[in-house]
């Protein structure tokens, strides 16, 4: 009788979720609830965790939870301690959850609602919860080895530096665009620049009394720091109407991007315990807050969504960036479907918290579905924005025009009706200045969240929210930035200890800054072409971003499908050798349009000898003139980096493929490096 | 019923912040080292939270 209920209830959610679905993919021309995209979310969700993963978990890793994890065998109280799921799950969701889920659908949501929304649960599904829950498996196994170390052991030395220089690679163009996001949320934002920068103080004031004033008492510490995060954002409205300490914190995006490089450099020389951990307190305190009352707000106002579900942007001449629906909606959303980056967490640092291989599943699969989520909100507060005003806030001015009545006109002879009044009562109701072309996602998720929260707690508190939305995706953008920026350092360092031994150590000091200064520098070059590019940047660097990402991804489901396919499973590889030519196909196709395209907004040679023309025969504004060398030679950069990213995917793919044929033929392979059985005493 | 499950949230809230961390190293002392003859006192708690907060913040932590 339990089995009939069980099975009936199992039923009943399949078929509400094929409903919403259904209802989700159908709509045309009347507008959606969004209430229909969480249900189909959640009953995606539901379906893929009970079945699929329980079925991956059971048949093909043949999770064993009588087998001692290396946190029971190596227990050392430091960084190996078993620890409760619960906690498990919130540290490896509060480490894998950054900006990426926040800024990619809302970029992508140029192509209407649906296809991004379709990729983020497919892909999550299918691809990026699998990739987290299998490479978390095999680190289990493997004492909690890191993702490098395990494509050298299992497939060979090629594979472990490609994902060695793969990452670091990965950090800095994504510190790149982050930072670039977080400048163009502070360009001519007096609130939003004070708020930003009062963070700074408070989360050292925070790191002072954590260590100091009342040592390891981290939730009184926490609670005072998020007090005065959240007075710096009311305290920032004053600054706002302040003649002299308005204009103060006014700057043009040029500055802004010198001081947040000049930031990510002192972040990464000082003690950690001083900006970095603390910040990273308050940052994920207020990503969990946030976005749990985001949910709330969603669930209870149920807005409806404005967007079409398709808009005939798909066919590549997009406002925000350019390129055709397939592949550009897969690599702008990496984050929220697969993120190759969740594979350097899921190996190291969790592995050595699970208590018992049983919550393998409820950590790697499930957090990856609730980092989905959040993404499916990030697309909800990008689409219930009347699509005008939601082009208005994303287009760069060098698309739609500098003037605000030329850029209006643009995007209304596209059909998505916008005014210059309506923009700027927007603005005013927000406390900003303008809100035309302020690309990056930041700003206009920030409006949208506004709205969704500004109806439910009262419209006259709407520049509060706003400013709020905005601090909250700057602090932990900022943490990203810091946390990257002192992995690269680290990474860096152990590259040139091989060089010159010195140089290797961690703690002589002027290998930090040389190191560290190298680090800032590589990213520092990109988010200042960003900011000087009339086209914005973020539609240049978030498609390499994207590329990158997925190259990660593809090399982890590589050492997977290699693993798999080593210890016998070949009829059960294709869970992950699936996502995987999937991922070869999507990134193969970007990386060739990025660089062969003959679309000046899509191909980086292509737009590098359009700008020399013009350049040359003297066509361009003096201004336009002055910066066009640098971004000729960008240009020129980014394709090869792109190249370069496609080369090494397809040795490492091509290794384990040479890997798998050996094992095929009975030639002999690597060994597995899979820690002996040892029974828990745990169950 | 509803005090212990406030009181298991709490605990959890706290072990997720590392707010007893170092209650939870002196009861793993405790259960290690307890009358060994060569064991060393157990850190100060200041002593102990510099140790966890360095050590927290090697590697990678923060993804995108």
């Amino acid at each position: 009788m339990k089995v009939f209920w069980s099975r009936a209830g199992w039923a009943g959610v399949a078929l509400l979720g094929a409903a919403a679905l259904a209802r989700v993919a159908m709509a045309r021309g009347e507008s959606l609830n969004a209430l229909w995209l969480i249900t189909a979310a959640v009953c995606v969700y539901l379906i893929g965790y009970r079945f699929y993963s329980a079925w991956i978990a059971a048949n093909v890793l043949a999770i064993d939870a009588t087998r001692a994890t290396p946190a029971e065998r190596l227990n050392n109280g430091r960084d190996y301690v078993p620890t409760n799921r619960w906690v498990v799950f919130g540290h490896h969701f509060a480490a894998i959850a950054g900006p990426g889920p926040l800024v990619g659908p809302t970029l992508a949501a140029q192509f209407g609602y649906l296809p991004g929304t379709l990729w983020i649960l497919i892909g999550a599904v299918l691809g990026g919860a699998v990739q987290d829950m299998v490479t978390l498996f095999l680190s289990t196994r493997r004492n909690g080895r890191s993702l490098g170390q395990m494509a050298r052991d299992e497939i060979g030395a090629i594979g472990g530096t490609a994902a060695m220089i793969g990452t670091f690679l990965i950090m800095i163009i994504l510190i790149a665009v982050l930072g670039l996001v977080v400048v163009n949320a502070m360009k001519h934002s007096p609130w939003g620049t004070s708020t930003v920068a009062a963070t700074i103080p408070i989360a050292m004031l925070v790191g002072v009394y954590m260590r100091y004033l009342r040592p390891g008492r981290v939730l009184e510490a926490s609670l005072l720091g998020v007090i005065l995060l959240l007075a710096s954002v009311v305290f920032g409205g004053w600054i706002d109407h302040h003649p002299v300490l308005g204009a103060m914190f006014d700057h043009e995006g040029l500055p802004l991007a010198f001081s947040v490089i000049a930031y990510g450099f002192a972040a990464a020389v000082l003690p950690v315990w001083l900006l970095l951990a603390p910040r990273d307190y308050l940052s994920t305190y207020m990503k969990l807050g946030t976005v749990l009352m985001l949910a709330i707000a969603i669930l209870w106002l149920r807005p409806e969504i404005h967007m079409p579900a398709i808009t005939p942007f798909i066919d590549g001449t997009g406002p925000i960036f350019g390129g055709k629906l397939f592949p550009f909606v897969f690599i702008t959303i990496a984050c929220g479907a697969i993120s190759g980056f969740h594979a350097l967490i899921a190996s190291g640092t969790t592995p050595k918290l699970i208590t018992s291989e049983g919550d393998i599943r409820m950590i790697g699969y499930g957090a990856m579905l609730l980092e989905s989520f959040v993404a499916i909100m990030a697309m909800i507060a990008a689409t219930v924005l009347e699509p005008g005003v939601y082009f208005a806030i994303n287009s760069p001015a060098g698309v739609v025009g500098k003037e605000a009545m030329d850029a209006v006109n643009t995007i209304s002879s596209w059909g998505y009706e916008v005014s210059v009044a309506q923009m700027q009562h927007l603005a005013s109701a927000m406390g900003e200045s303008t809100l035309f072309a302020r690309t990056g996602g930041a700003p206009s998720l920030a409006v949208g969240m506004a709205s969704i929260l500004g109806t439910v707690f009262g419209e006259h508190l709407l520049a509060l929210w706003y400013h709020f939305a905005i601090m909250f995706e700057a602090i932990f953008i900022l943490t990203t930035l810091d946390a990257g920026t002192r992995v690269g350092r680290f990474m860096l360092q152990d590259m040139l200890g091989n060089l010159h031994p010195k140089l290797g150590e961690t703690s002589y000091t002027p290998s930090v800054i040389l190191t560290s200064a190298l680090v800032v520098a590589g990213w520092g070059y990109f988010l200042y072409i960003g900011v000087i590019d009339p086209n914005g940047g973020v539609n240049i660097l978030w498609p390499l971003f994207g590329i990158a990402n997925q190259m990660l991804a593809a090399i982890a489901l590589s050492v997977a499908t290699g693993v798999l396919i080593k210890s016998g499973k070949v009829s059960k590889a294709w869970i992950t050798g699936l996502p995987l030519i999937w991922l070869l196909a999507i990134t193969t196709t970007a990386a060739y349009e990025k660089v062969f395209s003959s679309d000046i907004r899509v191909g980086f040679f292509a737009a590098a000898n359009d700008l020399s023309q013009k350049l040359a025969s003297g066509v361009l504004p003096p201004e336009k003139a002055a910066v066009a060398p640098q971004l000729i030679f960008n240009q020129q950069l980014d394709a090869w980096l792109t190249l370069f990213f496609v080369a090494m995917l397809w040795v490492v793919v091509l290794d384990m493929v040479r890997m798998s044929r050996r094992y095929f033929v009975g030639q002999p392979v690597r060994p597995s490096s899979e820690a002996p059985y040892v029974a828990s005493h745990l169950v | 019923m509803r005090a212990y499950w406030l009181k298991q949230a709490w605990q959890r809230v706290r072990q997720l912040s590392g707010d007893d961390a170092y209650e939870r190293y002196l009861a793993s002392y405790a259960e290690h080292h307890a009358g060994q003859e060569d064991a060393h006192a157990p850190l100060s708690r200041a002593e102990f939270f510099k140790q966890w907060q360095d050590q927290k913040w090697t590697g990678i932590k923060r993804c995108c």
